[in-house]
């Protein structure tokens, strides 16, 4: 039963984080309909950012934590005007590519800048351990999951309540009457990248001490967390968090009870019985066809 | 500028659509047939990997191309062709069979695979195409009876009607080129017949396909069938090739690497599958070279535009620490990507048409010609 709660303490921790980069495949997708097969990258070059920060630097973890996500917020920004705005309009699968081919290119710009060794954060949460009984929860798994509740909360506070958030949500309605409502679409979408990118910062940094940094991890974890956004439904906030806890759990469970193997490859099996049974996930919502 | 009259049906779909084409093609190919007698072997030896990579980007073009059905895990039906190859080959089965069965195997698989596959579209095909490709590396991996899982597998010289043939002689070349040109002309023969017109009908739009008639998941599944058959083809020769198979050399950047071959060639005309493949593989060699002589290069423009000797050198040092540094491949890679999508989408091909058009026009040509429609009020969710 222990062993159990602690499992499922450990892949509610990892499925936040897979949450959290979901959660910036959805709000671009919402936004512009392209899928940033990117978003793991953008998370690997947060926490290198905040790596140079924190580790070169000597900066308090904090400043180092909000200098790394203002600087990925920039860096989002230019990578939407340099690489998707000009292609947005075009077929879905030409701007997969050209995501596809910026990742490609910043593992390797971040392998060449900052090494291929593994980098560790001195974090506040690395040593300290939670005991409740005889149960032993690490404080860096904790933060992990007080990090994604506090975000959620405000991104959806951010949603909800400002004019901006409601900006965002109506020019992801419908692109081209917002524009005739004299909502600037193509701030609103450089916005937009700017929050997914500090989102994958955020989720690169906690994670820091849990998995280290290197260049290689952007693609493994943004990789597993297709299913976590696929599983929520593609277009929902709340379901790529929920999509994300559930795969994370169902990987750390799988790790645990079934032979090898089968860790790294439950997350697919079960993304590929989602899209068989219930394509439009959890959360989607079923759209028609028009012609 | 030469118009063809076309007077009936049978003049459109001619494979040789007038006289020029004998020409150009018979030349190609006895340049072709005298490369390996000419070359060096090392040159050769790529011209290999370049038959491989075009009958896989053929193979890919069929389903994304032709069929528009995106799938970024064409690696795996590659793995499953050269393991078949190479179990089959233990037991002393001759190559003709199977290299039939690595074909007919995959062909089986990726018709299975078709058939989930009819429900999801576009970012959800690409996302199960990609987990497909994760599941069979990890059971390439694990399945030790008959991978020998992360050890890999031997795979012994070809032997074909008693002669063996090595993986660098010519005899190897001309099979890879044969079977490349004899996937061209069929993949041409089946475009032009009613099954690839229903494919490429289903690209453009899979509901004015189905209201003319057409079975639009019977042809789908075909063509994941055919797709997923010619890379099986294609694995077997490149296991023999290689003569050493394990599972990490199946991964997902090698799907990425065929789809960098069909959109960078052009993934409209099969042109684009040969251009994009002798691309890709002839980038290796470039880079080696490039890696070997720019530094000296960029220091010798430094010095005639008046830096030091001293400077000079430091210019070199640095340039060519930059080159030898780990993972300039990848970020080359990247950027051609990312370069190709964003200024020259319809690829290679697509570049030599509108070269080709230029001079056709000479004064007239119009940059518009080719330019895309941007659609934004239609939207991919609501499809």
């Amino acid at each position: 039963m222990l062993d159990f709660v602690q499992q499922l303490v450990s892949g509610i921790a990892l499925g936040c984080v897979y949450g959290l980069i979901a959660l910036g495949f959805v709000l671009v997708y919402k936004a512009t309909e392209v899928v940033n097969f990117a978003q793991g990258d953008l998370m690997m070059l947060g926490g290198f950012f905040a790596f140079t920060f924190i580790g070169m630097l000597g900066l308090n973890y904090w400043l180092g934590f909000a200098g790394a996500v203002i600087c990925m917020a920039l860096f989002g920004m230019l990578a939407e005007r340099v690489v998707v705005r000009p292609i947005l309009g075009y077929p879905q699968f030409s701007i997969i590519m050209a995501t596809i081919g910026l990742g490609y290119f910043l593992r390797s710009i971040a392998g060449m800048i900052w090494g291929t060794d593994d980098l560790k954060i001195e974090t506040p949460f690395s040593q300290g351990v939670l005991r409740i009984g005889s149960l032993v929860l690490a404080h860096d798994k904790l933060s992990v999951i007080a990090a994604t509740i506090i975000l959620c909360g405000l991104l959806y506070l951010f949603f909800n309540r400002t004019t901006l958030g409601t900006a965002m949500r109506a020019s992801s309605e419908n692109m081209l009457a917002a524009y005739y409502m004299g909502i600037p679409v193509k701030r609103v979408v450089s916005i937009v990248w700017a929050i997914s990118a500090a989102v994958a910062t955020a989720a690169g940094v906690l994670l820091a001490p849990i998995t280290f940094i290197h260049s290689n991890v952007g693609l493994v974890l943004g990789l597993k967390a297709f299913p976590a956004a696929v599983l929520g439904g593609f277009g929902s906030i709340p379901g790529a968090v929920v999509g994300g806890v559930l795969i994370g759990v169902i990987e750390s469970m799988a790790g645990f009870y079934l032979p090898q193997g089968w860790k790294d490859v439950a997350p697919y099996l079960v993304l590929l019985v989602v899209l068989l049974l219930k394509p439009e996930g959890l959360f989607g919502v079923h759209t028609r066809k028009k012609v | 500028m030469r118009f063809l009259f076309k007077t009936d049906y049978e003049d459109d779909i001619r494979l040789m659509p007038h006289s020029g084409y004998l020409v150009t093609y018979g030349v190609l190919l006895a340049l072709l047939a005298i490369a390996p007698f000419v070359l060096s072997s090392y040159i050769v030896s790529q011209l290999v990997f370049v038959c491989i990579y075009a009958t896989v980007g053929v193979g890919l073009m069929i389903l994304t191309g032709f069929t528009g059905q995106a799938s970024l895990g064409h690696a795996a039906f590659l793995a499953i062709g050269a393991y078949t190859a190479a179990f089959l080959q233990q037991y002393n089965v001759p190559f003709p069979v199977y290299f039939l069965a690595a074909g007919l195997l995959t062909g089986v698989v990726g018709a299975l695979v078709g058939f989930p596959a009819l429900r999801l579209q576009g970012i959800y095909l690409v996302i199960a195409t990609i987990s497909f490709a994760f599941i069979v590396e990890e059971i390439l991996a694990r399945w030790e009876s008959v991978t020998h899982g992360n050890e890999g597998m031997r795979v012994k010289t070809m032997q074909l009607f008693g002669m063996a043939i090595s993986r660098d002689s010519p005899s190897f070349y001309f099979l890879c080129l044969g079977f490349l040109i004899l996937t061209i002309v069929g993949t041409l023969n089946l475009l032009r017949s009613p099954t690839g017109r229903a494919f490429v009908a289903i690209r453009d739009s899979e509901t004015a396909a189905r209201s003319m008639g057409i079975n639009v998941s019977l042809y789908k599944v075909k063509s994941f069938a055919i797709s997923a058959a010619i890379t099986g083809f294609a694995g077997c020769l490149f296991a023999h090739k290689l003569s050493f198979i394990s599972p990490e050399m199946f991964t997902l950047l090698l799907s990425i690497e065929f789809i960098i071959v069909i959109l960078i060639g052009g993934s409209f005309s099969l042109h684009g599958a040969v251009l994009g493949a002798i691309f890709l593989v002839m980038i290796d060699p470039l880079l080696t070279y490039l890696k070997d002589d720019l530094p000296g290069m960029i220091a010798g423009v430094a010095s005639t535009f008046g830096a030091g000797k001293e400077s000079a050198s430091q210019i070199q040092d640095k340039a060519a620490a930059i080159a030898s540094a780990n993972g300039l491949k990848g970020a080359i890679y990247g950027l051609i990507i990312v370069l190709f999508v964003l200024f020259e989408p319809l690829g290679l091909y697509g570049r030599w048409l509108k070269i080709k058009l230029f001079f056709q026009l000479f004064p007239l040509y119009k940059r518009a010609t080719f330019k895309r429609q941007k659609i934004y009020v239609k939207s991919e969710r609501n499809r």
